[in-house]
């Protein structure tokens, strides 16, 4: 563990810092500080966004996948019970919004509710046992532990939440116009609330309604996500002030890990019924 | 917090996951879980057949034992019936026999009674006769009183 003192704001800031794998310097590295990070431009790689990514995902997919292999038709073990009741819950709530034929919507509803709510308890493993054990690691390797970045919840990273919203954009877009044809789709952008005379005024309205739609999915996210995970920075801050503040710290921690159980649920929750929605709305072929 | 190709590897990402959750995670489950709803909803049929099949043994049973307690209750009447013909006729039969009996020894007794009176009339009409000739034998004459002696005897 680093012995020197470090200020609140370098606490802060170094646990808001993604670990960016990009080219600097003319060469492909780690970057060491915020700025080395942000002058890599698009084509760099936030690691550890995409690793816990990825890692929650499969781990979901692996559990799912193994309660689908063992699936019986008999009497269900506790697990498949649990595995069928998620299943149960996505299918209801896809039968109830969904109204039309599409094999794929309850695969993606259910990718996207576990998935993000994986994602999202990353949050409540206390927010310095992970990167703690990264700079650690780090440090042993000989490498400098003020440079291990470690940022552990996926969904505090705008590239994932913008990653997924934006891919649902895309099969909204191609659902549209599969539906509607690419007239159909254009005329409901352009010719739609108000008529041909309209138009200009269709255009921003339904444009704006178009483009909000990721844009909203992902920054609600995103910006959930990130509160909370400020706030559990912040209550960490407290255990360094002193035992008085440390305790308080602790019943606070305990409090919001409680309420923010609703809200990365809640997220998730949510994320999946809008996709449902916006997917139901991109097949409607009735304007 | 910049933007970068991370976002571009997240979409890559979750179509993948997209892709095989539909091919190799929804159906399956799914398919156990409607073959399930489908053996739940047979069971509970066979259960209702089975119940109703059931009230439908049980009231053919009910049926039968009412039948056979008809015929028992034919059975034992007929018997009764037969017992208490064959009593009148034993009583019949045994009036007629004990009919015969007293008269056969009513007659007897008669026969009897007759023939020991006549004995006995003969006894006391010889008693009297050899009293009266013990004591009339030297006053009358058997000879002379024999018409008299007769007519006695014959009276006794």
């Amino acid at each position: 563990m680093s012995v020197e003192t470090i200020t609140s704001s370098e606490y802060i800031k170094h646990h808001l810092q993604n670990l960016t794998y990009g080219q600097f310097d003319g060469q492909w590295q780690f970057a060491h500080t915020a700025e080395q990070a942000a002058s890599m431009g698009f084509w760099s790689l936030n690691v550890d966004s995409m690793f816990w990514s990825l890692v929650t995902g499969l781990i979901f997919y692996v559990v799912f996948r193994s309660a689908g292999k063992k699936a019986t038709t008999g009497v269900p073990s506790g697990f498949q019970n649990f595995i069928e009741m998620v299943i149960e819950f996505i299918d209801f709530s896809v039968r109830d919004s969904f109204k039309h034929k599409n094999k794929l919507v309850a695969p993606m509803a259910l990718t996207i509710f576990a998935w993000i709510f994986l994602m999202n308890a990353m949050d409540l493993i206390a927010v310095d046992w992970l990167p703690q054990i990264a700079a650690l690691s780090v440090e042993a390797m000989g490498g400098d532990p003020h440079a291990a970045f470690f940022k552990v919840v996926p969904s505090t990273d705008p590239n994932i939440t913008f990653g997924m919203a934006i891919s649902i954009f895309i099969l909204i877009v191609y659902y549209s116009i599969k539906h509607k044809g690419l007239g159909g789709f254009f005329a409901e952008i352009l010719f739609h609330p108000f008529g041909k005379w309209g138009l200009p005024a269709n255009l921003l309205l339904e444009g704006v309604a178009l483009i909000s739609k990721p844009i909203s999915l992902a920054l609600r996210l995103f910006g959930n996500m990130y509160a909370g995970e400020i706030i559990f920075i912040l209550i960490a801050i407290m255990y360094g002030v002193g035992i008085g503040f440390g305790v308080f710290g602790g019943i606070l921690q305990v409090g919001w890990a409680l309420f923010h159980i609703l809200i990365i649920t809640l997220q998730a929750f949510i994320f999946m019924t809008l996709t449902i929605v916006y997917m139901d709305m991109a097949h409607d072929n009735e304007h | 917090m910049n933007i970068n190709a991370t976002l571009i590897g997240q979409s890559i990402a979750f179509f993948i996951f997209i892709y095989m959750v539909k091919q190799y995670v929804w159906p399956p489950l799914i398919a156990a879980m409607e073959e399930r709803q489908k053996r739940i909803e047979a069971g509970l049929l066979a259960a209702e057949r089975g119940l109703s099949e059931q009230a439908e043994a049980e009231q053919a049973a009910q049926e039968l034992i009412s039948q056979s307690k008809d015929q028992a209750a034919e059975i034992i009447a007929n018997a009764s019936k037969q017992a208490s013909n064959m009593v009148e006729e034993a009583k019949d039969v045994a009036i007629q026999t004990a009919d015969k009996v007293k008269s056969a020894a009513s007659a007897e007794l008669e026969q009897d009674t007759a023939r020991v009176r006549n004995e006995l009339q003969e006894q006391v009409s010889a008693l009297v006769m050899q009293g009266v000739n013990a004591v009339l034998s030297k006053e009358v004459d058997s000879k002379t009183h024999k018409d008299m002696l007769s007519k006695l005897s014959q009276t006794l």
